[in-house]
Parts: C-alpha cells; structure tokens; sequence
C-alpha cells in the first residue's frame, strides 16, 4: 500500500473517531489522535494473519474501534453506539467485541501480555508477531519494566513494544509529572532494540518496519507524536486528553482532515 | 500424606507429559512450589518470570490467547494481593484460559508473619466475576483438581497450604468443580469447611458422634461457583458452622451466610481468623490459639445445640 493511501485512510479513521466522541460526547481525544497513524499502518500495512495487537492506552479506542469497523469486524453502523448504555463498544477495549484478543484499560497490563503471547508464539515454532502499543505517560506503571526485563530474558525479536512518545499526560507535561528521560537509553538498558521515528509519518512508520531486523532482542519503537494530530484545536493540548470537541469544532475537524462527514453518523 | 503443592504439581507434569499445551510459570518459586521435576523434564513448557507476580499473570493471559493452558504457581498471598489486577483484568475480565496456583496460603508459612500469609485472598478473588476459587482440602483432591482444571477453559484462583496434609480421599477420588463433597451426614449440626480445615472438621465429626451429635460435613472445595444445594442441605439441620484458614470477613463464611440470609435463614457461626494482626507461630500453633482444631469446632457445635 503506498504512502498516500496509508495517509488517507489515517485521514478518513480520524473523521470516525473525531464524530464517535463528539456524538458520544465523552472520549479520549489528544491520545487517539496521536497513536492512530501506526494503528493504520499495522492495520493496513504491515500486521500479517495471525498477528496479535494489544492496545495497552485502551483510552484510545476510538480509532481502533474505527479501523475494525472499517476492516469487517463488525458492522460500521456500530460506531454510532460508541460508549452508549448496552452497547459492546465501551471506552476501552473489550475483547467481547469481534477482533479484540485482550480486553485492556488498566495501564501496564499490555506488556506482560504481550511478552506472553511472543514466547507462546515462539516455543510453538510459528513466525507470527505481536505488537503492543502503549502510552508515554504509561511507561510509570512499575509492570511496564518488569515485563521489559522478560523481553529482553526471553529475547523476543517477535515483540514490538511501540510508545506514543507525545509527551503530555493528564496533568501536564510527561516530564512535570513524572519524568522519562533519558528515555530511549532506559529502553536500551534493559536490553531492546531501540529506534526513535516521527510516529505522525507515515513514511516514516513504513521505513521502520522495512528495515527492522531480528537481533535476537526485542523492539522498541519510541515514536514522537504530536497529542490531538490532526485536530488544529487540540494539537500539543494537556487538557484535550478527554476533552470532547463541539459540534462547531467537529466541522473544523472535518475541514482539516479534508473529509465532508463519515458515512455512518 | 502429602502436601497438596507438591501433588498439584506431579500431577502437572504427568498431564504436561501427554499435552504439550500445558505450561508452568513461577516466580523464582520453583523450589517452594516444587516445580523442579516440572522444570528438569519439561522445560520448553516453563517460564521463569523472575519476582514479578503482576508481569507472571500478564504473561500467563499471553500464553493462553496462543493456545496454550498456563498454571501460574506462587505464593498464593502475592498473586491475591500484588497481582489481584492482573487477576481481574488479564484472567477473568479477558476470560484467558489461565489457573494461578496460590501455594503457602492461609497461615502456612508461620512466623514469617502477615506479608506472608494470605488470609484475605478468598475474599478478594471471589469478589471477581467470572473467576473460579478452589481451595482443595488434600492431596489426592489436590491432584484430581488439577486434572479437571486442565480440562476446563475457566480461569481459577487455587489455594492451598504449604506442609503435608493428611490424607482425607482415596487416590480415585472425584473431584467435580463446584460440587460439594459430603464427608459426614447427620441431622443435628452442620458444617462446611475448606482446605486444611476438612481434616480437624472430620475428626470432630467423630468426636461428636460418640456423643450421640450425628453432623453433617461438607468440603465445600470450590468457594465459587458455591454449591448452593449443599449449603440448603446443611441449613436443614437449623445450625450451620463454617470453618475456614481466612479472615473471618469475605471467605467462606461469609458466601455460606450470603446465600442462607436470603433464601433459609438459620443459626450459623463463622468460624476463621479474626480481623486483626495475627498471633505469630506455626500454622498450627496459630489453629490453636484461634480454636480452629478439631476441639474447638466440635466445642463450637455443642454450643450451638444447647441455645
């Protein structure tokens, strides 16, 4: 798939997630913006049958939500009943809902998991990968770096632990709240294979696992992102982490994203 | 007489002989849960995860989305406590095919004092939807529990003790997950009591009988799904003791009167650990001071007949 395409289709997934929060009129805008671009190039691109994904910021569900209704998991008319009352489609991922292996929410709970599911996957013999993607501000959770310590043990060149490097978490600025730098080197010393891309490109997310070799350890993919990409009112904006934009700003967004709606609202 | 540890784990090995799917996780615990025959044969089917009981339970839900049937052994007072989110979410609220095996559990370790002992974790784990607890009461009901948790796709939170415990099954014994096992019948009293505290229930059974106080017992192994028909048997006698190694507040007990209080009210007494820091000793040491012997239950029951 080439570049263009991938950047349409992170254009089209963000009107769905952007309409999902504004009817929904809660969600977790800043930090679904800036992850989706590697959901669409895992989803569209790179992830092969029999893969294993675990969304470990489970906040960001709308655009994952999005990208399974567009790839048939479930209907797209489903997306309207994102977070109402009965509905399967709830603000964090729920593996009830067709496409979703692990339920996830609680921060530091995607690692381990995914630790786990590499050396299944391993000691059986099969080529297939998982990728986990989870939150800077995550990365304080203290299991996060016990399941680093196992990836490294096990040397799982099978496991992608990709971080949405943004920078800003709830009450702030990652590094007034609790900092993480040296981040990249911490990673490093707990023995990954580290490497640092504009997570927001998409030709760049594409270059990285093109060239990304098995060295017997695992990835770490430190990716600089900008929270609210994509949505000039809530780009680099703390407080757009669960902010829900307006009808007014829906439009705005629908402008920026050069979409006139989404088919299924 | 064995200790239930130890034939939980025999019996993983033999079943991990014939299914490659069955795989063992500790915590650098391989020695206290005697994993290390498990370990010398099979060790493609262990992982090691180091002092890291939140990132063990992570890795167990991994395994099983792979197709694989982790038991997840540790000292059952860190995977209740520590790893209890883990529990909840990777385990049960995921619905992974994944068992924890809580070892050293009640007040097994003894003296090493309340950071080791787990009597809070029947509480805390059957509080959690969809999660089996199992605490088998011997060996030979230890080992049958294994096979039939090999065979289910449910997760589970077991707990057993730490030394050997005797025998109260044959080696044939059924063990049906959520099915009461009636040890003792009787019409005057009746009593329901888990894990290590079957054995002292069934000698003051006994004890009773010679004095003409014919009792009821139930090993109620698994705490949930309880089985309610047992307890609705033991509730027609009009006295029901239970008997647990936990808190007084959450366990067994407190499932037993959950269920009497709203469907056949009847006298009952709670018998367990009370809410406070403990005394120090051996596990049976700490019995003694807290009554929980086959005197003090058969006391328990005398007193209760003569209200």
């Amino acid at each position: 798939m080439e570049i263009r395409e991938l950047e349409r289709l992170a254009q089209l997934r963000r009107a769905d997630a952007v309409t999902m929060i504004a009817r929904a009129k809660t969600g977790h805008t800043g930090g679904c913006m800036s992850c989706l671009d590697v959901l669409v190039n895992l989803f569209y691109r790179e992830m092969k049958e029999g893969d294993h994904f675990l969304l470990s910021k489970g906040h960001s569900v709308e655009g994952y939500w999005a990208i399974l209704a567009d790839k048939g998991y479930f209907p797209k008319s489903e997306l309207k009943n994102f977070s109402a009352a009965g509905s399967p489609l709830i603000g964090h991922p729920n593996n009830k809902v067709n496409g979703v292996e692990m339920s996830t929410g609680a921060l530091g709970h995607g690692l381990p998991v995914g630790v786990g599911m590499a050396i299944g996957e391993k000691r059986q013999g099969t080529d297939k990968r998982v990728f986990v993607v989870m939150g800077d501000g995550e990365q304080a959770e203290g299991s996060v770096w016990e399941a680093a310590m196992a990836g490294a043990n096990y040397h799982l060149d099978n496991l992608f632990a990709i971080i949405d490097r943004n920078g800003l978490q709830i009450s702030g600025s990652t590094e007034d709240v609790m900092a993480l730098e040296d981040f990249a080197a911490k990673w490093r010393a707990f023995g990954w294979d580290v490497q640092e891309v504009d997570g927001n490109s998409q030709s760049e997310l594409c270059d990285y696992f093109d060239q990304v070799k098995d060295n017997n350890k695992p990835h770490c993919l430190i990716m600089h992102t900008i929270k609210g990409k994509g949505l000039p009112f809530a780009e680099n904006k703390a407080e757009w982490h669960h902010h829900v934009p307006s009808e007014e700003q829906l439009f705005e967004a629908y402008k920026a994203l050069n979409v006139e709606g989404v088919e299924w609202a | 007489m064995k200790a239930a540890r130890k034939a939980i784990t025999e019996t993983l090995l033999e079943l991990g002989k014939k299914d490659k799917r069955i795989f063992a996780l500790a915590t650098d615990s391989r020695g206290s849960v005697t994993l290390g025959d498990f370990v010398k044969e099979l060790p493609e089917q262990f992982v090691e995860c180091g002092i890291a009981e939140q990132d063990a339970v992570g890795i167990a839900a991994g395994l099983a989305c792979t197709g694989l049937i982790p038991f997840v052994c540790g000292p059952a007072s860190f995977y209740s406590t520590r790893a209890a989110e883990q529990v909840k979410v990777d385990m049960a609220y995921s619905h992974t095919n994944v068992k924890v095996i809580g070892v050293s559990g009640g007040v097994s370790y003894g003296a090493l004092g309340g950071t080791h002992h787990a009597v809070q974790d029947v509480a805390l784990m059957r509080a959690i939807p969809g999660l089996q607890v199992i605490l088998p009461a011997d060996a030979n009901s230890a080992s049958a529990m294994t096979r039939a948790l090999a065979c289910s796709r449910e997760p589970a939170y077991v707990r057993v003790g730490r030394g050997d415990v005797e025998d109260i099954y044959p080696q044939d014994v059924v063990f049906e997950i959520g099915k009461a096992i009636k040890l003792s019948d009787g019409k005057d009293a009746a009593i329901i009591a888990c894990g290590e505290m079957v054995a002292p229930a069934v000698k003051a059974c006994e004890m009773l009988k010679e004095e003409g106080i014919f009792v009821k017992l139930f090993d109620m192994h698994t705490i949930k799904p309880m089985d309610v028909d047992a307890v609705m048997e033991a509730a027609s006698t009009g006295l029901v003791v239970t008997v647990e190694e936990h808190s007084v507040y959450g366990g067994l007990g407190s499932a037993v009167s959950e269920y009497l209080s709203q469907n056949a009210p009847v006298r009952m007494k709670i018998m367990g650990l009370p809410d406070e820091t403990l005394y120090s000793g051996t596990n049976k040491q700490v019995f003694e001071h807290y009554g929980l012997t086959s005197d003090g239950i058969a006391q328990t029951i005398r007193k209760g007949l003569m209200k």
